[in-house]
C-alpha cells in the first residue's frame, strides 16, 4: 500500500526525530519524573540490598566467576526495573494522551501508523536508557561498576532490547485499558508481578529450592530474561535464550499494539477513542 | 475530467455495537467552500469526525480527501488535511514554538522549512511575540488560534474543525469564525466546520444538517431554507429534526 508513497527517508527520519524529541522534553519538564526514577531503584540498592546482604548469599553463577556482593547480584535487575516503570509510564501518558485528545495529534499524522508507533516506541527507550545510565553513575560512587569500563557500552544494546520490550508491552496494555482510572489496576497486576516473580532480586536456582511452581512462572517471565540479558551483557557476554526471548516477546507485544491501535481492527473503536 | 472536490463521503455508516451512530451519510465539500456540519450533541458528528482522520475505520462506504480514499491511501489523505479536535490537544509544558515544531516533524518537515513555517503560522495566529510561552499560559481563545496555526503548518487544502468555538465566550468565538472565514477568502482553503451553534452558519456558506446519525439536508443555505420551506435556518434545522424525531 502507499500510505507515504510522497515520503523520503529523511522525512521519515524527521518525523522520528521530532518524536523522539519532544518525548525528551516532557520528560525535561517533568523533573519529579527523573528524580522518583532515579530515586527507586536507590532505595532497592541502598537500603534493600543492604539489608538484605547478610541473608542472602549468591553462589557462583553465570557470568559472575566469583563470589559477588548482593548489591552487585540486584543491579541489572533494577536497570531493568527502570525501563520497566518507564515503559508502563508511556503506557499510562498513551491513556492520558487518548483521554485529553493528544493522542490524535499523532495519529492523524500521514505516516504510517506502525511507524508513529514505533517513533514513539523508540522515545521512551532512549529516556528509559538515559534514566538507567544517570543510575549507573551513582551506583559507580557505591562500587558498583562492570568487570571493565567496555561494559557500559557492551549494555547498551541489551538495554535498548529489553527497552523495547517492556515499552511494547506498555504500548499493548495502553491500549487495551479503558481509563486512567483502570491504570492502577494493571500496575499491581503487572509492575509487582512482572519484578517479584523474576531473577531481579534472587537467583533462580534459589526459587527452584522453595518453589518449583514459582520456577516455572519466573522462567516464562519475559521480565527475567530482560534482566538476565542486561546482566549478561554488562559482563560482556551473551545469554542467547534471552536474547531469543527478549526479541520474540517485543515482536508479539508490538504486534498486538500495532493490531490494537490499527483503525480498522482495533479497540479504539469501543472505546470511542 | 473535473478535479475531485476536497472531500466526498459516500454512504458511510457506522455503529457501536447494537447502537447506529451513523446511517448512510453522504455529502462532499467543494474546494475553497466553508461548509458547517450542523447537529446536536449526539448526532454523530464526532464519529464522523473520527472517521474522516482515520481514527476509526469506516465499515460500510467511502471517505475521499481530493481523490484520495481514507481506508487505502491514508497517508495521501492525511496529508492533505488540517485538523482542528474539540478537545485541546496542545501540550500544554511545551512552548508555542515547540509544539508547532513538534507537528511540523510528524509531517516530514524539519529544519530551517519548519523554523520558518513555525514563525510565519504563529505570526498569522497574531501570536509572534508569544513563541516561546508555554501552552499554559495562554487563553481559550488564543489556543484555539495557535491550534488553527498548527494545523495549518503543513499547507493543507483541507481543514477540519470539531466544534471549535465550545467552551470560548463570544468574543472569541466571533474572533476564531471570522479568521477561519478570512483563511478560506485569502488562501482558497476547504473547510469543514462542525458546530452545534446555528448562528454560525452564513448565507453563503454549505450546509449539511446531521441528526441522529442521519444527513437530513445539504446543500446552499438557500437550499436548505428551500427544503424546509422556513425563512432563516435555525427554523429549518427545527423543521427538519423535528420531522425525523416525530417519525422515529
Amino acid at each position: 500500500m502507499s500510505a507515504a508513497a510522497g515520503f523520503s527517508p529523511r522525512q521519515y527520519a524527521t518525523c522520528l526525530g521530532g518524536v523522539v524529541w519532544r518525548e525528551a522534553l516532557r520528560f525535561l519538564h517533568q523533573r519529579e519524573r527523573f528524580v522518583s526514577a532515579l530515586v527507586r531503584p536507590l532505595v532497592w540498592l541502598f537500603i534493600f540490598a543492604a539489608g538484605f546482604r547478610q541473608v542472602l548469599g549468591v553462589s557462583i553463577i553465570p557470568p559472575y566467576d566469583t563470589y559477588v556482593l548482593y548489591e552487585v547480584y540486584i543491579t541489572p535487575g533494577l536497570m531493568a526495573m527502570i525501563q520497566l516503570f518507564n515503559g508502563m509510564q508511556s503506557s499510562l501518558s498513551m491513556v492520558y494522551d487518548r483521554e485529553m485528545g493528544n493522542m490524535r495529534t499523532l495519529l492523524v499524522s500521514p505516516f504510517p501508523r506502525w511507524f508513529l508507533l514505533g517513533s514513539k516506541l523508540m522515545a521512551g527507550v532512549a529516556v528509559s536508557i538515559l534514566q538507567v545510565y544517570a543510575y549507573l553513575i551513582i551506583a559507580y560512587f557505591w562500587e558498583i561498576e562492570p568487570p571493565t569500563f567496555w561494559g557500559y557500552l557492551t549494555v547498551l544494546p541489551a538495554l535498548a532490547l529489553s527497552g523495547l520490550m517492556l515499552g511494547a508491552l506498555g504500548m499493548l496494555l495502553s491500549s487495551l485499558i479503558k481509563q486512567l482510572e483502570n491504570f492502577a489496576g494493571v500496575m499491581n497486576f503487572v509492575i509487582f508481578p512482572m519484578f517479584f516473580a523474576s531473577s531481579a532480586l534472587y537467583p533462580l536456582w534459589r526459587v527452584k529450592e522453595s518453589s518449583p511452581w514459582l520456577f516455572y512462572v519466573c522462567e516464562a517471565n519475559p521480565f527475567t530474561h530482560a534482566v538476565e540479558l542486561i546482566r549478561f551483557a554488562f559482563y560482556q557476554q551473551v545469554a542467547w535464550d534471552s536474547l531469543a526471548l527478549v526479541v520474540g516477546f517485543t515482536a508479539v507485544f508490538l504486534a498486538g499494539a500495532i493490531i490494537a491501535y490499527d483503525p480498522s481492527k482495533g479497540m479504539l473503536m469501543r472505546k470511542g477513542g | 475530467m473535473s478535479e475531485p472536490p476536497a472531500l466526498t463521503i459516500a454512504h458511510v455508516s457506522h455503529s457501536y455495537g447494537a447502537r447506529k451512530a451513523l446511517e448512510d451519510v453522504s455529502f462532499g465539500v467543494e474546494r475553497g467552500a466553508f461548509a458547517v456540519l450542523l447537529g446536536l450533541n449526539g448526532a454523530g458528528k464526532s464519529t464522523l469526525f473520527s472517521l474522516i482522520t482515520r481514527l476509526y475505520a469506516a465499515r460500510e462506504g467511502t471517505i475521499e480527501i481530493f481523490g484520495h480514499n481514507v481506508a487505502r491511501e491514508p497517508g495521501e489523505a492525511l496529508r492533505r488535511l488540517g485538523v482542528v479536535f474539540q478537545a485541546r490537544t496542545l501540550d500544554l509544558e511545551l512552548s508555542l514554538r515547540q509544539n508547532l515544531l513538534y507537528h511540523a516533524a510528524l509531517h516530514g518537515i524539519g529544519g530551517f522549512e519548519a523554523a520558518r513555517k513555525t514563525k510565519e503560522a504563529l505570526a498569522r495566529a497574531g501570536l509572534g511575540d508569544r513563541a516561546n510561552d508555554k501552552a499554559r499560559d495562554l487563553s481559550g481563545g488564543q489556543m484555539r488560534r495557535v491550534e488553527i496555526a498548527r494545523a495549518l503548518l503543513h499547507e493543507p487544502p483541507l481543514l477540519l474543525l470539531d466544534e471549535p468555538t465550545v467552551g470560548l465566550d463570544v468574543k472569541a468565538r466571533a474572533d476564531i469564525l471570522a479568521h477561519v472565514r478570512e483563511l478560506v477568502r485569502a488562501k482558497g482553503l476547504g473547510v469543514l466546520w462542525t458546530t452545534h451553534l446555528i448562528d454560525e452558519v452564513a448565507d453563503d456558506d454549505a450546509v449539511v444538517i446531521l441528526h441522529k446519525g442521519k444527513v437530513l439536508g445539504a446543500g446552499s443555505a438557500a437550499d436548505i431554507l428551500a427544503l424546509a420551506q422556513a425563512g432563516t435556518v435555525a427554523e429549518a434545522f427545527r423543521s427538519l429534526t423535528a420531522e425525523l424525531d416525530i417519525a422515529s
